[in-house]
């Protein structure tokens, strides 16, 4: 632990994400269509909007652990595409393009060294983590089309015996689950219809008891790319109708500047591993299954 | 003749174009499936993409953590809408079912297959040979299946025309039958969905009679009739030779008796000697059927007569004049026979299957053995309708494989008569 000198918090366990400095972050190729290498990001904006995220969680009671970022892996900054957390294992991703599949080692060894079982994938299968799975409740959501491939979560719902309801990501601009597709709590998510086909649609509406549909433009601005801690949601700034809706549905709402990062594809959530079970996966309040 | 340089309209889907232009695979699907829709979408997507399905098997969760599981049978109009129907359907997580080649062992005695071989039905059949599905030539039931694998090519062969060292495929391995397509939209066919009753409008019937006809002339196939002596008796004959003559009918199936009665009554009036116009016996009129024989027979055969002007009338002669395949097979009982009878039954069997290659529809009035010996060759999407007084004739050829055989209970004179009148409405195309 980090802080064995502190006595045990009353609200229980401290939340714990993985965060990666973003040292050597920058936009060095494209692979979705929100990175232009003529355009770049500002390094030293990039810092600041990072470092504001992680006192936003940890002043929200989150524990922060740091992984050791890496020169000529810009993208390593997005731990959420590290893997899949559940429980003590640890599923490392296994990235559709060539460009990122330099990070899996580092996120792999970070996770053996601090204590994970970790579980490959299969050879021939993709799969790229919290980026692309989500739980809600008791089921794992997972999209695909454009990164995770269907086969890959079939098999990480059998390895970790929970459902898992593939939907089909059909706007290239939301190219991972996180971006279109945000659990808050185990009956309520926020979503953004447009990035989904009737099917997807009709799979959420069904599963998910509550949920805080965002409209294309508060899409655009990645508003469903949000870390929730507790009954707080962090998320970019630029989109008021969610942050009421959510206020509504009793939730708070903390908007940062993510910028820098939305250049390249990501925002708060992709910034971030929850390494003890998201806020709305039923798994981390229910005792470990056999 | 019809058959060329003529318009092509649309074909029925009585008569819908021969499944062995289709493709077909298998893919399995598993997972939770049923929750997530992704059955549902795939199901929806081969549709979208013109293919369609069968599901062959399909095991549903019972916890919801249980995965599901599907294996789903897809056909398509060619390989290459099969190819982009899976390509399309890996992506949501369907995978190809990859089973093994088809097993062959080499015949190891004439005129038998090996021990275990695969016995044919008369549905479209494949066989897996190096990794491919190839379709099965000349499909005919009750047969085996040779394969060569040199040419890369299988096809149906009869027991009896077997050699030693013939590739014979054994095992239901590799082997598939694609069946039937039912017809989507509701037809004059579809409406006759029983397969033998006497109780149909016959309007109708006849109608969708002629309609099939009309398609598969206008598809370029050929119309096969087969035929009983009972045409003759009841007086139909002179519908049929019409028939012929309008250039409906490219090929006839018959024996001794039909082809005898029809030269009798071309010759002297008479069936057996009763007169057909007047409906009563004549004087010596029961030696005109062996006379009409012995005239046939001096002539040299029916073609021989025909060219020599002494058949001038009836089926036969309309066959000669208009280039019908006219196979005539013998059996135990007849007399003579006339020279064209072929009384070799098995070189008989092999002239009609060549007859019976690019038949769209075959038309089966009053006889039963030739009926089912037809329909024993025939490949199960040739439509095939079937005229008796009856019933018993219909049943037992749907009872020996001919599933596909609409029956028509009624009696032969009035049918065969208005259905020459409806064709006659539109000639044949040509």
């Amino acid at each position: 632990m980090a802080t064995p000198t502190m006595p045990p918090d009353p609200r229980g366990p401290r939340p714990r994400l993985l965060m990666c400095p973003p040292d050597h972050f920058g936009i060095e190729y494209e692979i979705n269509p929100w990175m232009d290498v003529t355009q770049g990001s500002d390094a030293a904006i990039a810092r600041r909007q990072w470092q504001a995220l992680r006192e936003a969680v940890v002043a929200l009671g989150a524990e922060v652990e740091l992984l050791e970022p890496a020169a000529g892996l810009p993208d390593l900054v997005f731990t959420a595409n590290a893997g899949l957390v559940f429980r003590g294992l640890f599923l490392p991703s296994r990235f559709r393009f060539g460009v990122r599949q330099g990070e899996s080692p580092l996120f792999e060894r970070w996770a053996r060294e601090h204590g994970f079982e970790v579980v490959p994938l299969p050879e021939g299968m993709y799969f790229e983590g919290a980026g692309d799975a989500l739980f809600c409740g008791e089921t794992l959501f997972a999209g695909y089309r454009f990164r995770s491939d269907v086969r890959g979560h079939q098999w990480v719902g059998e390895r970790l015996g929970v459902s898992v309801l593939p939907l089909e990501l059909v706007d290239p601009r939301f190219y991972h689950l996180d971006t279109c597709f945000c659990p808050i709590a185990p009956d309520a998510a926020i979503y953004y219809p447009g990035a989904f086909d009737e099917y997807g649609r009709s799979v959420i509406r069904d599963q998910v008891p509550r949920l805080a549909e965002v409209s294309a433009e508060e899409a655009a601005s990645f508003s469903c790319n949000a870390v929730v801690v507790g009954r707080t949601v962090v998320l970019n700034r630029g989109a008021p109708k969610l942050a009421a809706t959510l206020g509504a549905m009793g939730f708070d709402t903390r908007p940062l500047e993510f910028s820098e990062f939305i250049k390249s594809g990501g925002s708060a959530k992709c910034l971030t591993l929850r390494l003890d079970g998201e806020e709305a996966a039923a798994w981390k309040s229910s005792p470990a299954a056999g | 003749m019809a058959g060329q340089g003529h318009e092509h309209g649309p074909t029925s889907p009585a008569i819908a174009a021969p499944a062995a232009r289709q493709a077909a695979d298998e893919v399995e699907v598993r997972g939770h499936i049923v929750d997530s829709l992704l059955l549902p979408k795939i199901l929806d997507r081969i549709l979208q993409m013109g293919g369609s399905f069968e599901i062959r098997d399909c095991k549903i969760g019972m916890r919801r953590t249980d995965p599901s599981y599907a294996r789903i049978g897809i056909r398509a109009e060619s390989p290459e809408a099969i190819d982009a129907i899976l390509a399309d359907l890996v992506e949501h997580g369907a995978s190809p079912v990859h089973p093994e080649d088809a097993k062959v062992v080499p015949a190891d005695i004439a005129g038998a297959f090996p021990e275990g071989f695969y016995s044919t039905t008369n549905q479209q059949t494949q066989v897996r040979f190096k990794g491919r599905w190839i379709d099965v030539q000349d499909q005919e039931m009750d047969c085996g299946i040779v394969l060569d694998p040199a040419a890369g090519v299988a096809r149906c062969v009869p027991m009896v025309r077997v050699v030693v060292g013939m590739p014979i495929v054994v095992g239901h391995a590799g082997v598939r039958v694609i069946p039937m397509e039912r017809p989507r939209e509701s037809t004059l066919f579809g409406f006759m969905s029983s397969n033998v009753s006497s109780e149909k409008p016959k309007s109708v019937s006849l109608r969708s009679v002629a309609e099939a006809v009309r398609s598969t002339r206008a598809a370029g196939k050929k119309v096969l009739l087969v035929g009983g002596p009972a045409i003759v008796h009841t007086g139909s004959a002179p519908h049929v030779a019409a028939m012929i003559r309008e250039g409906w009918i490219q090929a006839l199936f018959a024996g001794n008796a039909l082809a005898t009665h029809d030269i009798e009554q071309s010759l002297y009036g008479t069936s057996l000697g009763v007169s057909i116009e007047r409906g009563e016996p004549i004087e010596h009129g029961h030696e005109h059927h062996l006379r009409a024989i012995n005239a046939i027979r001096r002539a040299g055969g029916i073609r021989r007569a025909v060219e020599s002007g002494l058949l001038t009338s009836g089926i036969m002669y309309e066959c000669v004049r208009h280039d019908v395949d006219l196979v005539l097979a013998g059996s135990i009982r007849d007399d003579g026979p006339l020279p064209e009878v072929i009384t070799d039954t098995l070189a008989a069997q092999d002239r009609m299957r060549e007859a019976i290659r690019d038949v769209g529809f075959a038309l089966l009035i009053a006889t039963a053995l030739h009926s089912i010996a037809t329909g024993n060759l025939l490949p199960a999407w040739v439509k095939v309708v079937c005229v008796d007084i009856n019933p018993a004739t219909v049943t037992k050829l749907s009872d020996r494989g001919t599933f596909q055989t609409i029956g028509l209970v009624t009696d032969v004179e009035p049918f065969v008569r208005a259905l020459a009148a409806e064709l006659a409405t539109a000639p044949a195309a040509g």
